[in-house]
């Protein structure tokens, strides 16, 4: 082979970098290999069903942002004809206060970091 | 095409090296201003534009600066140019990637940038400012590219080429005036609220982008077998002279607008270029710098004997390049916000971070002159492939 | 023992109500007693103010009667957790006094009426029919509203600053770096902002939406600022306008800012 050394450094650096992520992990050991994300509240339902959250609060999130902070609109009526204020920080975090058990938990496996709480206050979480 | 870049000699690798050197520097750096914010550079509340959009300003009058050699040569078919037109045109890329590099840094949200493409906003100048500059450098690439490989063929570029190129020329006029635009529409800036901002941008980019793009001749010429004879230097120079000429005098009809209506909110801002304003005379000595600068250069490219003596023209092409420099890179963006809309000063003066990251930019724009001229070079065999 | 019959029904009658409203404190889910808050929140938001264009009307000479106030300024900083710098360069403010030549530079007058001149006129986003720092943003991250109330977003702005070289009033601020260290006294109930995004006053819009006047307006106490809607010829901004000598800041621009300043 010729310029086999130049070759085979190549190869390993290239190697090394593509499969960073994996044993950057294996090394750092605290990776979650689950989720389970608890709820606190009492209330039993959210502002839409679980399985519909669960796919598409982030969808959701964007839009009662544009809803409320470009349009001026506040109040969402869901599915069940119930009224909430589109809010991140007095609607949502409500009732799921305890985010390093609930939001924290599927974000942490997922290996997400959303920039919401640069700025939307985490609430106090309540030692229940 | 690229592959003639990759071989070279020592010298060659050393400032290679060297350059890579100064890139990563300036990105860790960059790093840290990404983490702490925009702080940590000299910008404050009433100033707040700084070095890197100054740098923005003079490099978009670089990039317009190319339509310089390309307009005699394809448009007037001035054949003395042909050896470096190309040269003009790789030098308008690395001008608008270092613009582009420029705003990257200089933006508080830098990964929201797509968003001015999400929501374009057609009121805003700076969004006409991207479309602008993104053309000019596509137009850039396609030019350059066919005309690298045509050499590199020995046939004349394709048929196609030419309107494109045709089409560059009106459109590296429309990039600085776009950029004059984005000051020169404020109410709240009667410093730059000027219409003759936009061409005294165009003069000074005519003046200061040549006189860099002939260093660079001079430069190849001395260290390389590329030689593009007398007649394109020397027709340079003039277009130098003329574009410097109206530059200064561009700059004088200012100064006396300015002082004769005696305006305060014009003539405040003249003040703490040339004398100082409440005691704030940060900018004072570059900018008699810059005028003594301006005055030596055409002065020497004003005599004929001067100007035909290549190394008098090559001194007198620093001159050009460092006056338009401090003109452009230093005064014209910072004296904007000074004093402010309700007639403070605030002092602003660039960070060591801001400094370094700012030459780690210009090295970027360094490394595409320096791999493009050699594949170019290389490829006509004026230098050792 | 004898007791009569009016005494009996009224002693009876009484018994029974307490027993009654007793049992229903006792009876009811205990969450509900203890959160009205997100009640009210609802309803509050189900009945906002509205206007055609809002404004601001600031009376010079009833807020210079008290000296060194800042009751309004204090208000709106704490509520909407604008950070406190140590260093000038970095500093933030919504809401803030200027000397009377600053805040009315475009009106020099080195002989004007002493208490004018003396004086600190309150200062904030003007809200201009003619906004230039709307013009200029190039992701609309900073519009107009309808009503007239120049909004931002804070999830858009890419932090370019161009807003703020076409701001003629000075009104905008920049986050230079993370404001959260420097919030005093962090507010729960509006979010903070993060490095790289440009801010200022945005009339309390989260207020109105919920029937409150903006903040500063509630925290003066002595009526220095007015606020209203100018197309209502029977507001009280219109007027206190009707009767009393008004300017604004800089109107030679063609802004048409929405801060009035009555000079009585």
């Amino acid at each position: 082979m010729y310029d086999a050394g130049k070759i085979i450094i190549g190869l390993v650096v290239f190697i090394a970098l593509v499969s960073y992520p994996i044993w950057y992990d294996a090394a750092r050991g605290d990776i979650p290999t689950s989720a389970d994300p608890k709820i606190v509240t009492s209330e039993k339902e959210c502002v839409a069903p679980t399985e519909y959250m669960k796919a598409n609060h982030m969808d959701l999130l964007n839009q009662w942002r544009d809803d409320v902070v470009r349009k001026g609109v506040r109040v969402y009526t869901a599915e069940s004809g119930r009224k909430f204020e589109m809010s991140l920080t007095h609607t949502c975090m409500d009732c799921h206060s305890n985010k390093s058990e609930f939001c924290d938990e599927c974000h942490n496996y997922a290996g997400v970091d959303p920039y919401c709480w640069d700025c939307h206050i985490e609430p106090e979480e309540v030692q229940r | 095409m690229i592959e003639k870049a990759l071989r070279g000699n020592s010298k060659y690798w050393g400032w290679i090296a060297f350059l890579f050197i100064v890139i990563f520097v300036g990105f860790l750096f960059y790093l840290r201003q990404f983490g702490y914010g925009l702080g940590i550079t000299g910008l404050n509340r009433d100033v707040t534009w700084g070095l890197y959009i100054a740098q923005f300003t003079f490099l978009v009058g670089v990039a317009a600066s190319a339509v310089m050699v390309v307009l005699p040569y394809y448009l007037h078919n001035f054949k003395a140019f042909g050896k470096i037109t190309i040269l003009g045109e790789i030098l308008a890329i690395a001008s608008v990637v270092m613009c582009g590099t420029f705003i990257f840094v200089d933006m508080g949200q830098p990964l929201r940038i797509p968003n001015v493409f999400i929501f374009p906003s057609p009121n805003s100048l700076m969004f006409w400012d991207t479309i602008a500059l993104g053309g000019y450098l596509v137009l850039n690439v396609i030019i350059s590219i066919n005309v690298i490989a045509s050499e590199k063929k020995g046939t004349p570029p394709p048929g196609w080429i030419k309107p494109i190129i045709l089409l560059s020329i009106p459109w590296a006029i429309s990039i600085h005036t776009v950029t004059a635009f984005l000051y020169s529409g404020l109410a709240a800036r009667p410093f730059w609220m000027t219409a003759i901002l936009a061409p005294r941008f165009l003069a000074s980019a005519f003046s200061g982008g040549p006189a860099l793009l002939l260093l660079l001749v001079f430069f190849l010429r001395k260290f390389t077998r590329f030689d593009p004879g007398r007649e394109p230097i020397q027709k340079l120079g003039l277009i130098i002279t003329y574009a410097m000429s109206l530059n200064v005098f561009f700059v004088l009809m200012e100064i006396f607008t300015a002082f004769y209506s005696g305006i305060p909110e014009h003539l405040d801002h003249f003040k703490f270029l040339y004398v100082g304003l409440h005691g704030n005379t940060t900018l004072v000595p570059w900018m008699w710098v810059s005028s003594i600068l301006a005055v030596i250069s055409l002065a020497l490219l004003y005599i004929p004997k001067a100007r035909n003596n290549e190394a008098v023209l090559g001194f007198a092409c620093v001159t050009v390049f460092l006056s338009i420099w401090i003109e452009k890179g230093l005064g014209m963006v910072i004296t904007g916000f000074v004093p402010n809309p309700l007639g403070e000063v605030t002092r602003y003066w660039p960070t060591f971070t801001e400094t370094i990251i700012t030459i780690g930019v210009y090295a970027v724009g360094a490394l595409v002159v320096t791999i493009f001229y050699k594949a170019t070079l290389s490829i006509r065999g004026e230098v050792s492939a | 023992m004898t007791i009569d019959k009016r005494k009996f029904i009224k002693t009876a009658g009484l018994a029974s109500l307490a027993g009654l409203a007793g049992k229903n404190i006792l009876g009811q889910d205990v969450s509900e007693v203890i959160e009205p808050g997100s009640f009210d929140r609802l309803s509050g938001l189900q009945s906002p103010l509205k206007a055609e264009r809002w404004a601001m009307a600031v009376d010079i000479k009833k807020c210079q009667k008290q000296h060194d106030c800042t009751k309004c300024i204090d208000a709106c900083h704490h509520l909407h957790n604008v950070p406190e710098f140590d260093n000038p360069k970095d500093e933030i403010k919504w809401i803030w006094k200027e000397p009377f030549e600053h805040a009315f530079h475009e009106q020099e007058n080195k002989f004007q009426k002493t208490d004018l001149i003396h004086s600190t006129p309150l200062l904030f986003c003007n809200h201009c029919d003619n906004p230039p720092c709307v013009s200029v943003c190039p992701t609309r991250a900073t519009w107009k509203r309808e009503d007239g109330i120049v909004m931002m977003d804070w999830h858009r702005c890419i932090g370019c600053r161009y807003c703020m070289a076409g701001c003629p009033y000075g009104s905008r601020s920049f986050n230079w770096r993370d404001p959260r260290p420097f919030i005093k006294d962090q507010q729960q109930d509006f979010p903070t902002r993060m490095r790289g995004v440009v801010e200022k006053c945005t009339f309390c819009d989260e207020r109105l939406a919920m029937g409150l006047l903006p903040a500063c307006v509630e925290a003066c106490d002595v009526g220095a600022l007015v606020f209203g809607d100018l197309e209502d010829a029977e507001s009280d901004i219109r007027k206190l306008l009707n009767d009393n000598f008004s300017i604004r800041r800089k109107p030679g621009l063609g802004t048409q800012p929405e801060v009035y300043y009555i000079i009585s």
